[in-house]
């Protein structure tokens, strides 16, 4: 543990610190551009230079270990001096347009200029233009602007694993770019936004739309994938202008995926702002709240509680589904599931269908199984994050499944169920690896666990994990992967089929021989209309997507940016989403309006404001009280491995990383980006 | 003066063949094996005692150099030996009269050299312009390879030595140890960031020891003669023989062997057959090639050629290219056309060395018209003081040490061009101003 003074106060700290890591622990800050705390370290903006003793030239704290007896001064006048210096050459060839670039307000350039900068230019000679370079739909460059930190460079090659990005040139010449000019193909671009200090990349959606300090900034979680991304949504008004990460070391780290970031413009498009009722000529026409709760009321006259189903979709808060499900129990009806997709877990067993280790367990494991997943698309941040594991090495990545570039090495075993029976006789070698590791680890996606022998699939890899000793004391490697942001959510909330009720299959299967007449769809948009045969539908949800058009009446609801949500993600984890704009037009908040509902059919449900709601949830599941804390489930008999698997192979749920729900498919941006994949596809 | 027997370099003008046999005649490859037999521990001293100091510019103590090697060679860390052979150094070229003329005589080094750091492999870096010298030296290795002198079992040493040739594609900052390291490594060439040195974590992080072609050419002779005899040519600290390459003004520009510490005067007149119309006519010299600071008259009268006496007189020695300019000379051009090159040179890694030699350049092109303000001097040396000592790499230093010179001793003539200027009245071309 070396011992150095900085400024007078002595620290000790863990060996392999870097001298700016130390004088952050003390608080002192160091001015950077080119460090970032989970990318390598260049040492090359030379701002964060210190003095230190005995050395002859100051010294650049970010690459300069900690040393025993070390004498750093932060804060003398040669520092100062050397800093000013830096700042001067960083500001000569960097273009004084804050009043039109994007990153005003929020530059690290303009923030160390306030500190280091001179008063006035001593440059008289012209200053270098470099050519904007096209990265696609997403980044917006403006490459003057750039001071050569090479961050985008080394977010590409380390974090995203895509070395699309690179310095071509040298001295003056020097340009960051992609040498022959294409678009970023990484699902994490959209954070080289954030990481490049100055505004040489921008958002190219939210160009010139909005200075940080005009925005409302609210803290909230992502609901476009299982992973739960922790973000904070930037609203004007109305209007969400924007999605940034917000740091959970467990969840997301630092980053975010690009549909994360940029469907957010799909909050705008597609929106049901009023309820609708359709016609006697079968065409939906607005309506009134009252109206279409009449509508429904008269169609629930009469009709048995065995006759009423409820499906919740992807996107669903907790909240609106305790209440949904409240109201099917006061109607008298046992059937509503929270997976249309079908997937075989087991409710009963909450170790079933929980990424039992953790995300950043992924961290501790030396052998990764994936079974069915393309987690690079189902959730580029777990992907990010086994990559993260991959780097530092000694990991070994087997897939059972669709064969994709995950963007690090993978062995390949096999396409479906028969594979994983190979892994279990011991005959492919990475069932020696599993056996042998000390943390092996198991990541099951619904392309494996959403198919009509899912179950036998889920018996079969837990056997295969108990087998390879994945579940132990202290370690619990069977994971599974899910797609939906609502799906353990709903399970723990018991949005599941109750005693003698049906699941997804089992309702549809009801609406079409005419044993189900009334289906509540609660933003399930992932069916297609003719599956609800001639059931009357429901349709609750904010996006006229596949479930609008199939509905009989339509009540507008909320999108996660719009209402209090709680959601559990894959791992877990209770987080809330919080309200950061109002639901457009007549759209309410779920849960409002399934309890309005409830009192016009006489069956109120005993909650009228969000704590009831919540002390409700509570009482369904203690687990959701815990804010942020991931739930742990014990170890327990589930699946059939009994049964005979499907030797189909098993496949990826997400054909197109860009468009899975509603709110994505309703986004331009989104859309965008599906086109550039196609053009670069169809020119390769 | 330097005595022909004390000369290492025996065939350094090419009157003699290149080849295996030739340099047998001249002695290289003599008693090799017993060179080797020596011992790592022995040779490191002999080098230590002959006081030799890095040829390629910053003058580090050889021996003491090869000393931060790891003593013991673990399996899954080979050591590497790499001889920086980019000489690229305006106003130097010595080592390509090594590589094309006397290629043995470096091989030879090379087997001794690596052998004292524990390395089994050897790559030559090559200035990529360097065509017939790197041609030369592969077919040196070739016939090495063929008479046993390296490969398995190298010249009956008992230790196995391999030798690879890479060529550079013409990048001055590859001559700076760590861009080379990259750059041999397939990546951009742009200087690592030090500590870890490479004696730690070098070529693939691995320990490498990166010395010059001359150092490791004079290494074997050194050995055969013993470090005293080296040691005792030139001066206390600067001792041995050096190659000067005498360029610019002098009536017989030439490469030439000397000792350390040989008066300048003497360097020129002697070998370089004088100053082009005489000693008077001199205005000043750049003594150890591009990067080190120029040399009025007054200074050059009396001051030695070795490290530390340069460095006494505000210069240095760095690759010995001694730059003659006489009174016809444009000294502010003449700087002007190097602050260019340390420009166009320079990797883009550190902000100070990408904007501040671009920088530079722009001024000195206006101080050579004059189109400039008194002031100005002084900014434009404020401005090589700001990157000087703080980049990553020495080229920050060695572009502003040029100007650094130049203010330093031709102020008045900066002065006296910028008020020519102003006195010529160029009404219709105003000073450039910064903005705001």
């Amino acid at each position: 543990m070396p011992k150095l003074t900085i400024d007078g106060i002595e620290i000790e700290v863990e060996p392999g610190t870097s001298v700016l890591q130390a004088c952050e622990q003390l608080g002192i800050e160091i001015p950077r551009f080119c460090y970032h705390d989970r990318l390598s370290v260049p040492a090359n903006c030379r701002m964060c230079l210190v003095e230190v003793e005995r050395a002859p030239k100051p010294v650049a704290s970010c690459a300069m270990p900690a040393g025993e007896g070390m004498v750093v001064f932060t804060d003398s006048e040669k520092v100062h001096k050397a800093r000013k210096g830096v700042m001067e050459f960083l500001l000569i060839n960097h273009p004084l347009d804050c009043p039109i670039c994007d990153q005003g307000g929020e530059c690290d350039l303009q923030d160390q200029a306030m500190a280091y900068g001179f008063d006035h230019s001593r440059y008289a000679e012209n200053k270098r233009a470099v050519k904007e370079k096209n990265l696609g739909p997403l980044i917006k460059t403006f490459m003057t602007r750039c001071i050569h930190c090479t961050r985008c460079v080394r977010f590409a090659d380390e974090i995203a694993g895509m070395p699309e990005m690179g310095a071509t040139g040298r001295g003056e010449h020097m340009e960051i770019g992609t040498y022959i000019e294409s678009t970023i193909t990484s699902e994490l671009s959209g954070n080289m936004i954030d990481i490049c200090p100055v505004g040489a990349l921008t958002s190219k959606p939210y160009a010139f739309v909005s200075r940080p300090w005009e925005l409302k900034k609210t803290e909230s979680i992502d609901v476009l994938d299982a992973v739960g991304s922790n973000i904070r949504v930037d609203s004007r008004g109305s209007e969400v202008l924007r999605v940034l990460p917000r740091l959970h070391e467990d969840v997301n780290e630092e980053w975010i995926s690009d549909k994360t970031r940029f469907a957010y413009d799909g909050l705008r498009r597609q929106r049901l702002d009023r309820p609708y009722i359709r016609g006697t000529e079968g065409k939906l026409r607005p309506a009134s709240w009252a109206e279409a709760f009449a509508a429904i009321a008269e169609r629930l006259e009469g009709l048995g509680g065995d006759a009423v189903a409820a499906l919740a979709g992807d996107l669903v808060d907790v909240e609106a589904m305790v209440a949904l499900g409240d109201l099917m129990t006061a109607l008298g009806s046992p059937h509503r599931d929270c997976r249309q997709d079908g997937a075989r877990i087991d409710p009963a067993v909450p170790a079933s269908y929980l990424f039992n280790s953790g995300i950043a367990g992924i961290e501790d494991a030396d052998a990764i199984l994936l079974v069915g997943t393309n987690p690079r698309w189902e959730a580029a941040m777990v992907n990010a994050r086994i990559r993260k594991r991959w780097l530092k090495g000694g990991l070994k990545v087997g897939v059972v499944g669709p064969n994709h570039d995950l963007t690090y090495s993978t062995t390949y075993i096999g396409a479906g169920p028969d594979s994983l029976e190979a892994l279990a006789r011991g005959e492919h070698s990475f069932a020696q690896r599993l056996t042998a590791a000390e943390r092996p680890m198991v990541i099951v996606g619904m392309g494996a666990l959403a198919r009509a022998d899912g179950a036998a699939v889920l018996g079969r890899v837990r056997a295969l994990a108990e087998a390879t000793g994945m579940v132990r004391e202290g370690w619990n490697g069977f994971n599974v992967l899910h797609t939906a942001a609502a799906r353990v959510g709903g399970v723990l909330a018991g949005f599941v089929p109750g005693q003698g009720g049906r699941d997804t299959a089992g309702i549809l299967a009801g609406a079409r021989d005419g044993s189900i007449k009334l289906i509540w769809n609660l933003g399930a948009d992932e069916i297609d209309g003719p599956a609800f045969g001639d059931a009357f539908v429901i349709y609750q949800g904010h996006h006229g997507d596949r479930g609008a058009h199939r509905a009989d009446v339509i009540l507008p609801g909320a999108a996660y940016t719009e209402k209090n949500g709680t959601y559990v993600n894959t791992e877990g984890r209770v987080q809330l989403a919080k309200m950061a704009a109002f639901p457009p037009g007549d759209a309410k908040e779920d849960w409002k309006i399934v309890r309005a509902l409830s009192e016009r059919v006489g069956k109120t449900l005993p909650y009228d404001n969000l704590r009831d709601v919540r002390r409700r949830m509570v009482e369904i599941e203690p687990a959701f009280a815990a804010i942020d804390t991931r739930i742990k489930a014990d170890w327990a008999r589930f699946g059939a491995a009994d049964l005979p698997a499907d030797p189909a192979p098993f496949v990826s749920p997400v054909e197109t990383f860009y468009m899975t729900d509603p709110i994505s498919r309703a986004s331009e941006t989104m859309a965008k980006c599906v086109t550039e994949i196609e053009q670069r596809a169809a020119a390769q | 003066m330097l005595q022909d027997k004390d000369r290492i370099f025996t065939n350094l003008y090419g009157w003699e063949d290149w080849g295996l046999d030739a340099a047998k005649r001249r002695g290289v490859w003599d008693r090799t094996a017993e060179l080797v037999a020596l011992g790592r521990d022995r040779i490191i001293d002999e080098v230590k005692a002959s006081g030799l100091r890095g040829r390629g510019g910053a003058g580090f103590p050889t021996g003491l150099k090869w000393s931060f090697m790891p003593k013991e060679v673990k399996d899954d860390r080979p050591h590497y030996l790499v001889i920086n052979a980019d000489e690229s150094e305006p106003g130097t070229c010595k080592d390509r009269d090594i590589l094309r003329y006397d290629p043995h005589r470096l091989i030879e080094g090379a087997l001794v050299s690596a052998f004292a750091m524990g390395a089994h492999t050897c790559y030559i870096y090559i200035r990529g312009e360097f065509y017939n010298e790197a041609s030369n030296i592969q077919r040196a290795i070739d016939q090495a390879y063929d008479a046993g002198l390296i490969g398995r079992n190298a010249a009956g040493s008992g230790w196995d030595f391999d030798l690879y040739l890479h060529r550079g594609a013409g990048a001055y900052i590859c001559g700076e140890e760590t861009a080379l390291l990259e750059s041999l490594e397939g990546k951009k060439g742009q200087p690592r960031n030090k500590p870890p040195f490479p004696a730690g974590a070098g070529l693939y992080g691995r320990p490498t020891t990166v010395n010059n072609v001359e150092t490791v050419a004079v290494v074997p002779e050194i050995l055969r003669r013993g470090g005293s005899w080296f040691g005792g040519l030139g001066r206390p600290k600067n001792s041995g023989t050096k190659l000067f390459c005498i360029s610019g003004h002098v009536n017989q520009p030439c490469n030439v062997e000397e000792e350390l510490g040989i008066p300048l005067r003497d360097l020129l007149d002697r070998h370089a057959g004088g100053v082009r119309g005489g000693w008077d006519n001199l205005k000043a010299v750049i003594p150890g090639g591009s990067s080190t600071p120029i040399l009025p008259k007054a200074i050059c009268d009396d001051v030695l050629m070795d490290f530390d006496s340069l460095k006494d007189a505000q210069s240095g020695l760095g690759t010995a290219g001694v730059i003659v300019m006489d009174r016809s000379t444009d000294v502010i051009y003449a700087i002007a056309r190097l602050s260019y090159f340390y420009m166009h040179e320079s990797c883009g890694q550190c902000t100070p060395c990408r904007e501040g030699t671009g920088w530079l350049w722009r001024v000195m092109q206006r101080m050579v018209r004059g189109q400039a303000r008194v002031e100005e001097i002084d900014m434009l040396l404020e401005v090589t003081k700001e990157i000087e000592g703080h980049t990553i790499c020495a080229h920050g230093d060695a572009s502003a040490w040029p100007i650094q010179g130049l203010i330093r001793h031709f102020r008045d003539e900066m002065v006296d061009r910028i008020r020519q200027y102003r006195d010529a009245a160029h009404a219709d071309r105003p000073l450039p101003v910064a903005a705001e």
